[in-house]
């Protein structure tokens, strides 16, 4: 090899690694240290974002295999078969949260952009797309700006490139007020025979670059970014926030489908964080080959760069192909069409070890196995925290305040309100398969060429989990099971993006290591597999860590796409009811608590799963066979505000004939607010002709409280009579969040 | 009856005004490179950001080699539908009057809406139901408010270029005197915001936008 410097000890503990990792590296080089171009390369391979060296452990006792399941954890995305044989749904959430926090707009945008390769590296067309956002309370001034720009960049990205946004939800709770959370989900649909994996395969096959140029936009972003924790001047970091270009990874994605079309390619991957290092490396370990890259080959920007910035770039909308020599005339000349230009960049060899050349000139040379799989693996220390982690929120609501003035205030507050400020920024009807739309039903819902129906939810509610990490993450997974369930959709897989604090601190680790447990045990009793995900560490500031955020994504299928469940209230006359729940809510970690600025509870009541999964069964089932006019699972806020929401989705009031059935024998007596306003799972409203309901009762606990229409929400229960007109219940619910989008 | 939908590199909505079309009659793609309509018997230019909407919407498409072919049938009396970044793009090109600005909202807005049809007698409206037909149609666009001086746009009054207006408040851009939708004088040059493609299946919305796919391929049913 050529004369290099070498950076030494210091300079990798500057890049993230720790000395006694720098000494391993030492003894992975055969005792030499490393030059500047394999340092870069081992401290971006070696970090958290990359490695998962804190989560590893964990992640392994995950479920990951079911009769669904195409494509399991460790490709580009996971992926399950559906509709009648043939076609596959390729999906994963992934993050892109600090940088967000340090550039919203940029952040969130170049998020989406790199969720979407992931799916069509797989040789899937991007069919949808979901989010997950954390912001703090919008009374600050620096959370309205990240949620503004954040959604406006999600908007920019999916729009223009023509995939819909068809979900997602939004929370603001003050621990996310300096690290907001962007968690961008999407789906992909392939035919099964198209689909390719991202082995390197074939020596002496040319690799090929194709999409935009190379510049010095995102160096070190896995490792500076997303592997640490976010302090003062994070200004200084801008730098290393990637810029999103849609209309280039459009003629990426379309010659990307083409070139896969015609059948040219050995194999495929995106470039993502840590650039070429990470996507090459990959290539050659799943390959268990060499693969040698020539940096002075690669397109440029800036004239000037270092190998090892070329290396490490995190430019956006690049991809690396692998095809065999003959065709390579054929894919320069599609990649041509399309205007992202292919270069034969390198190829690959039979030496298992990455080299890296700048024209004839060696300048770097390791071991792909120490690159990829030697980076140590972590054993957390978890230790459940003896004090309160979390403040407790700020009272917005008095105590004593009353019922009619508690559900107007719920509908109100950032965490109910209405979502469509947010969604009518995102194109949801683009490609011409939704059938459902933000607001129509609990989960979104797509159609399949053989008449079936693809359903997605994510859900994640962190002040529950951090006041139960176990139990909260079960919640999560049954939340949005009861949202498929409502579309009429069984689970087919699941995908998680789990974004906790610092895991090095043990409290974290306990957070973290509950809720994984949690995570297996749900998706283990849905038979929802994980098929893949995301894990995205250090997610605190100055103030403390954020809520532990696991957030769930789901896919399900339903097989008959016309019978697709609704939220809204549809029929005047049809009756009403609430079926699921065999116990009390409570009011503990309630939607309501916060607003009282109660303190989060040391734990999370016990409920039942077998039983929340036989209701989401029966559920499912009533809105498969047509019987029901609506469905709606009763989350935040509870009973009362999931039925206002019926009211709202549906343009239709409703009122309580049997109110104190609901009362039970408190008849006449003041009714608690833990029946109005507590939160459990398993809880839904759901409508339709009265027989039809008296079905479902056979199947899981059902009252029937009363009857939809007119134009008012009519309540009587117990001692609590009020009513309130359509348009003052959507006035409160729609101008919840309406002021933050001037 | 043969649909040509023209794809520009950036366009989003190519396939969802091909299958909309083929309702209706035979659709195919015409690719922005080639100077070439393949003998269609009307144009589409769909929705999307072409060419990245990069410069200002719509003005970059206006050079593509298949504009030239698509002004060259349009001048001969083809029928021609511009929908949101079509309608953008027959603007730059000098085929519709009027511009499209920024909404008064200035963000990307997406809301099913209700259009008033001004005229039922057109070669695009014909099948509607007529004039003063409610049509329930999508519209999704950062740049859509319809722009032209006061002595244009009574100029198009008086000429029956008007088809479709937002209905009665329902405005979603700040488009003057509720335009959605204008011909070119001679009537057969449409360009439209809302996306009617996204309108022609019960399943995903509404089929009210099927209507003017309908009488699209009616009229020239009635030519050929």
């Amino acid at each position: 090899m050529s004369e290099q410097t070498v950076p030494g000890v210091e300079q990798a503990v500057a890049l993230g690694l720790t000395r006694d990792e720098y000494a391993l590296v030492i003894e992975k080089l055969g005792g030499r240290e490393p030059n500047e171009v394999e340092l870069a390369m081992f401290s971006l391979l070696w970090s958290e974002h990359c490695a998962y060296k804190h989560s590893k452990k964990l992640l392994r006792t995950l479920p990951t295999e079911g009769p669904a399941v195409f494509m399991g954890p460790g490709e580009n995305a996971g992926a399950v078969l559906v509709g009648d044989g043939g076609l596959v749904c390729a999906f994963k959430v992934e993050s892109h949260n600090h940088p967000s926090a340090v550039e919203p707009f940029q952040g969130a945008a170049t998020g989406v952009g790199g969720i979407l390769r992931d799916i069509f590296a797989l040789g899937a067309r991007p069919i949808a797309i979901l989010d997950a956002l954390r912001f703090g309370e919008p009374s600050s001034e620096r959370s309205r700006y990240l949620l503004d720009r954040a959604v406006a960049g999600i908007g920019h990205y999916g729009n223009s490139i023509g995939v819909p946004t068809i979900g997602g939800e939004v929370y603001f709770e003050a621990p996310y007020e300096t690290n907001c959370l962007v968690n961008a989900m999407a789906l992909g649909l392939a035919d099964r025979s198209k689909m390719i994996r991202s082995a390197a395969t074939g020596v002496g096959n040319p690799v090929v670059l194709f999409g935009a140029s190379t510049g010095r936009d995102g160096i070190g972003g896995a490792s500076v970014l997303a592997s640490a924790e976010l302090g003062e001047a994070d200004d200084d970091k801008r730098p290393t926030v990637q810029v999103g270009d849609p209309f280039e990874e459009k003629k990426l994605l379309e010659c990307s489908l083409e070139l896969l079309e015609k059948g040219l390619l050995v194999s495929l991957q995106d470039l993502g964080a840590a650039g070429l290092t990470s996507s090459a490396s990959e290539m050659a370990s799943k390959g268990e080959v060499g693969i040698d890259i020539d940096v002075a080959a690669v397109p440029l920007r800036e004239a000037d760069m270092e190998p090892f910035e070329i290396m490490v770039s995190e430019s956006q909308e690049r991809m690396l192909c692998i095809c065999t020599p003959d065709r390579v005339d054929e894919v320069i000349a599609i990649t041509d069409k399309w205007e992202v230009h292919g270069t034969v960049i390198g190829s690959v060899t039979d030496t298992r070890a990455m080299r890296i050349f700048r024209g004839d000139e060696l300048v770097g040379e390791m071991p792909v196995e120490a690159l990829v799989d030697d980076c140590p693996i972590y054993d957390l220390a978890p230790e459940k925290p003896s004090v309160p982690l979390y403040p407790a929120p700020a009272a917005t609501l008095a105590a004593g305040t009353d019922a009619r003035r508690t559900l107007l205030a719920l509908l109100a507050s950032p965490n109910v309100a209405s979502r469509l400020p947010l969604f009518e920024q995102y194109d949801p009807v683009v490609q011409s398969r939704t059938v459902r739309r933000p607001n129509e039903c609990d989960a979104a819902v797509l159609q399949l060429p053989d008449g079936s129906g693809l359903a997605a939810s994510i859900d994640c509610n962190g002040r529950r989990v951090a006041s139960d990490p176990y139990r909260g993450t079960i919640e999560a997974a049954l939340e949005c099971a009861a949202n498929l369930a409502c579309a009429g959709a069984k689970p087919l897989g699941t995908t998680n993006n789990l974004n906790f604090g610092n895991p090095e601190k043990p409290e974290i680790a306990w957070q973290l290591t509950e809720a994984v447990r949690g995570l297996g045990e749900a998706c283990r009793a849905l038979e929802a597999p994980i098929v893949g995900g995301n894990v995205s560490l250090y997610n605190q500031g100055l103030d403390g860590p954020i809520y532990p955020t696991p957030v769930v994504g789901m896919v399900g299928e339903l097989p008959d796409v016309t019978k697709a469940g609704r939220l809204g209230f549809l029929r005047e006359g049809d009756a009403w009811g609430l079926a699921g729940w065999n116990a009390m809510p409570s009011l503990e970690a309630s939607e309501l608590a916060k607003l009282r600025g109660e303190a989060l509870p040391d734990g999370l009541p016990d409920f039942d799963v077998e039983h929340v999964l036989k209701t989401q069964e029966a559920i499912r089932d009533a809105v498969r066979s047509g019987d029901l006019s609506s469905a709606h699972d009763v989350a935040e806020g509870g009973f009362l505000v999931a039925l206002a929401e019926c009211c709202l989705a549906g343009g239709i009031g409703a009122r309580f004939d049997d109110g104190n059935a609901l009362a039970d024998d408190r008849s006449g007596r003041p009714v608690p607010d833990e029946i109005l306003f507590g939160e459990r799972p398993g809880g839904f409203i759901v409508s339709g002709p009265r027989e039809a309901l008296e079905r479902l009762a056979d199947h899981t606990p059902l009252d029937i409280f009363g009857t939809v229409g007119g134009d008012a929400l009519d309540v009587a229960v117990g001692d609590t009579s009020f009513a309130v007109p359509l348009a003052e219940l959507h006035a409160a619910w729609d101008g919840g969040l309406r002021p933050f989008f001037p | 009856m043969r649909f040509g939908v023209v794809r520009f590199p950036g366009t989003c909505d190519d396939f969802d005004a091909q299958e909309a079309a083929a309702r209706v009659g035979d659709a195919e793609l015409l690719w922005h490179g080639d100077k070439d309509l393949r003998g269609v018997d009307a144009v589409i230019v769909p929705g999307g950001f072409s060419y990245g909407d990069y410069l200002r919407v719509g003005a970059i498409a206006r050079f593509a080699p298949v504009m030239e072919e698509v002004v060259e049938f349009a001048r001969a009396g083809g029928p021609v539908l511009g929908i949101c970044n079509g309608f953008q793009v027959l603007c730059e090109a000098g085929l519709l009057p009027g511009a499209l600005l920024p909404n008064t909202g200035r963000r990307f807005l997406f809301r099913q809406v209700d259009l008033v049809v001004e005229r039922g007698d057109t070669m695009f409206t014909s099948q509607s139901g007529g004039t003063g037909t409610t049509l329930s149609i999508p519209v999704k666009h950062t740049s859509g408010r319809f722009y032209a001086p006061e002595t244009d746009l009574d100029a198009m009054e008086a000429g029956g270029q008007v088809l479709l207006r937002y209905a009665p408040g329902q405005n979603p851009n700040g488009s003057l005197r509720d335009i959605a939708g204008v011909t070119n004088e001679a009537g057969n040059v449409f360009g439209l915001m809302p996306h009617p493609e996204h309108a022609v299946d019960p399943l995903t919305g509404s089929t009210d936008g099927l209507t003017i796919f309908a009488s699209m391929a009616a009229g020239v049913g009635a030519h050929v």
